[in-house]
């Protein structure tokens, strides 16, 4: 008899944070991750938007697995997809309009955002209904940690601020005569950061280290 | 006049790739050699430039607030923007599986070389981040949107072909071992993305 969260659970879960990073390792979902990075706040309203829809669709597509036919199962995810982004949207616009604003057309890219395409085509197409919603969730976070980070890092150094307040430290460096780096606020910025990011997790554990 | 400038403006000063980061996933995935990289930017720029004005037609006859009028007065106050996400990836969708089926029948030579980047461009984010994006910037004729297509097509077309490129080259340089592959590609991607700022202040 199988537990309900036995170790292997717990590897699904595990592994998409660390060693099988949807963002640094397995090159998923990366268009979103890097255009809404400027601010705190934006990456965390995108991380619970990806994290409610990547879970609802493995956990739907996990229970139509036998039903889907193979020609079409395409059109099947991303129909499913695109409900739940288009629900996503509407709750934003109704209950936090200025974020919503100013992420625009990433919350519609959410759907071909490929992190959720490829971890329902690699593993809700083919496991039970538990196993596929820790792998979306774990994969969700996986994402959504490399979002805040990046997003930490643009906003403390762009525009010394972290959710829009600022840091009570900064006053005395001002004085001192620091000054917030406004390259950090461009988009550029934001593929270096992730660039550094992979570098520092690489470094750690070289079993992840790519041919040239 | 105005086309060009719509069409200029989609290649440099908002750049896919560079100013919004849409299609990161297959740039990155598929810029190992020039050559393929080279077949997905095509087809990239044809299906964008499919896609864009089928969805424009959509958006202006179909899903804006009031465009169902010619249906009859009792529908100008309906107002089917709710569905339009659901709408574009679907046309999206049944058009890349139409090109595909369309390109086989008749230019086989083409579609062996494409082959297996014409399915994977239905979730590519840049073209339903085309067809969003025309949305937002509510272009007047639909030869405007036409033009932002392709523009944009041939935007992404020249950033994955550079950056294919410089990772060719790149074989042969001694870059720190956690950094090879993916760290160094997107580092690349920055700098060429802060090159590319240059052209952000042009007005035209």
């Amino acid at each position: 008899m199988k537990s309900f969260f036995n170790k292997q659970h717990q590897k699904l879960i595990a592994d998409p944070m660390g060693d099988q990073n949807p963002i640094t390792i397995q090159v998923l979902g990366i268009c979103s991750a890097l255009a809404i990075t400027t601010q705190l706040e934006n990456a965390l309203v995108m991380t619970l938007a990806v994290i409610f829809v990547m879970t609802s669709a493995s956990s739907i597509i996990s229970i139509l697995r036998n039903h889907i036919p193979n020609r079409i199962r395409i059109i099947v995810q991303l129909l499913v997809v695109a409900s739940l982004v288009a629900l996503v949207d509407q709750i934003l616009k109704a209950f936090l309009p200025d974020a919503s604003e100013q992420l625009s057309v990433f919350i519609g890219l959410i759907i071909t955002n490929c992190i959720i395409m490829g971890r329902l085509e690699a593993f809700a197409m083919g496991n039970k209904l538990w196993d596929s919603f820790l792998d979306a969730l774990g994969n969700a976070f996986g994402y959504g940690w490399i979002l805040v980070a990046v997003a930490f890092v643009r906003e403390l150094f762009g525009s010394g601020k972290l959710m829009g307040y600022e840091v009570p430290g900064f006053s005395y460096l001002y004085e001192l005569g620091y000054m917030n780096n406004n390259l950090m606020i461009l988009p550029p910025m934001a593929l270096i950061v992730v660039g550094l990011i992979i570098w520092m997790q690489r470094s750690r554990n070289n079993d992840l280290i790519e041919e040239n | 006049m105005d086309l060009v400038n719509i069409f200029i403006k989609g290649v440099f000063i908002d750049n896919m790739i560079f100013a919004y980061f849409l299609g990161m996933c297959s740039y990155l995935a598929v810029s190992k050699t020039v050559t393929t990289a080279n077949g997905l930017g095509l087809a990239v720029i044809f299906v964008l430039g499919i896609t864009v004005p089928v969805n424009y037609i959509l958006e202006n006859q179909i899903l804006k607030a009031g465009a169902l009028q010619w249906l009859g007065d009792n529908f100008v106050s309906v107002d089917l923007n709710v569905l339009s996400l659901i709408m574009f990836i679907a046309v999206v969708s049944a058009m890349v599986q139409l090109v595909e089926m369309i390109i086989e029948k008749f230019s086989p030579a083409l579609y062996s070389s494409l082959g297996i980047f014409l399915p994977l461009i239905a979730v590519n984010c840049a073209i339903l981040g085309g067809a969003l994006f025309m949305q937002e910037r509510q272009y007047s004729t639909i030869i405007e949107a036409t033009s932002f297509a392709l523009g944009s097509g041939v935007g992404w077309y020249l950033a994955i072909v550079a950056i294919a490129a410089i990772r060719e080259k790149i074989r042969y340089s001694n870059v720190p071992a956690p950094l090879r592959g993916l760290g160094i590609t997107y580092i690349i991607t920055g700098l060429m993305g802060i090159a590319f700022m240059c052209f952000m202040g042009i007005k035209i």
